[in-house]
């Protein structure tokens, strides 16, 4: 059963990562990366990880592939051109990725590792769960969790930042509106005309 | 199943991912293929961690996730300004920090 369960949730992950390079439209890609999560977060579970495998189905396939979903709706799909500044890129790449998978799984097989052929030891039955996760985060990791959380805050400005409309009108009208006082004084005239709901940061 | 099926199909999920960055042109897919090598690292980290029987390794990869969101956050952020300046969504003609 639990031979089953594995290789049907790889052949998903693998199918899906496959799918994720091969499809041509950009929102294919995004449907394949969700099937390749949820493939991931079965095998989570196979590994007695039910904690990782919820974020994984909540934080990654919820909100950041809703996220994608919203931008590629924003910058539509678009043709790759044919354009190839490498000449044969098409080709030597795959094989580097197969020289990739070769070399890594000698490295991990070639270990002499012995538990690496094994089940694993037997764990008890609250392995994984989230009060186990939660006081190693809360005790033992103090520290990077406080650091996650930090980088957590500046990525969310730095989004905003990026991409608000207003620093795009800053540097169109740097040159002719230089002296017309500092950018948040004349930030309502600007927004006025290209808002008209005076939604902010939009 | 043995962990050894499992860190193996991760190390094929981060080759997948690595082919995907090399032969694709848009940054969008490119984002995608980054998520799928992060999701690989974090396959082997749960692996690793079951191998051991320690929960440690499960804070590892939670804590990889976080970063995997902060990196979606801000590269969405740069497509989001590469469009509004109508620049071409093309890492192949975006060329002008290679020197």
């Amino acid at each position: 059963m639990e031979a089953v369960l594995f290789f049907l949730a790889a052949i998903g992950a693998l199918g899906g990562a496959i799918g994720v390079v091969a499809m041509r439209n950009p929102f294919y890609s995004v449907l394949a990366l969700i099937v390749h999560l949820f493939s991931l977060a079965v095998l989570f579970l196979l590994l007695s990880s039910a904690f990782v495998a919820a974020a994984q189905v909540v934080v990654y396939a919820g909100a950041v592939m809703v996220l994608y979903v919203f931008v590629v709706a924003y910058v539509g799909g678009g043709e790759e051109s044919a354009w190839e500044p490498i000449p044969g890129q098409q080709f030597l790449a795959p094989l580097l990725g197969v020289a990739l998978f070769i070399e890594l799984s000698v490295a991990v097989l070639a270990s002499s590792l012995i538990a690496l052929g094994q089940k694993g030891p037997d764990v008890k039955a609250g392995f994984g769960d989230p009060a186990g996760i939660g006081h190693l985060l809360l005790e033992k990791f103090l520290l990077p969790f406080e650091a996650s959380s930090i980088l957590l805050l500046l990525a969310a400005v730095g989004a905003i930042v990026l991409a608000s409309r207003r620093s795009e009108v800053a540097v169109e009208s740097a040159p002719g509106a230089a002296s017309a006082g500092t950018p948040r004084e004349r930030e309502p005239a600007e927004a006025a005309p290209g808002a008209p709901t005076g939604a902010p940061a939009r | 199943m043995n962990i050894e099926w499992y860190v193996v199909l991760s190390s094929l999920l981060f080759a997948v991912g690595a082919v995907g960055i090399l032969i694709r042109r848009s940054p969008v897919v490119i984002l995608l293929c980054l998520e799928l090598m992060l999701n690989a690292g974090n396959l082997a980290l749960v692996a690793f961690s079951r191998m051991v029987g320690n929960q440690q390794g499960q804070v590892f990869a939670v804590v990889v996730m976080v970063v995997a969101a902060c990196e979606v956050v801000v590269g969405l952020g740069l497509i989001v300004a590469i469009f509004r300046r109508k620049l071409p969504l093309d890492v192949d003609e975006l060329r002008e920090l290679r020197g």
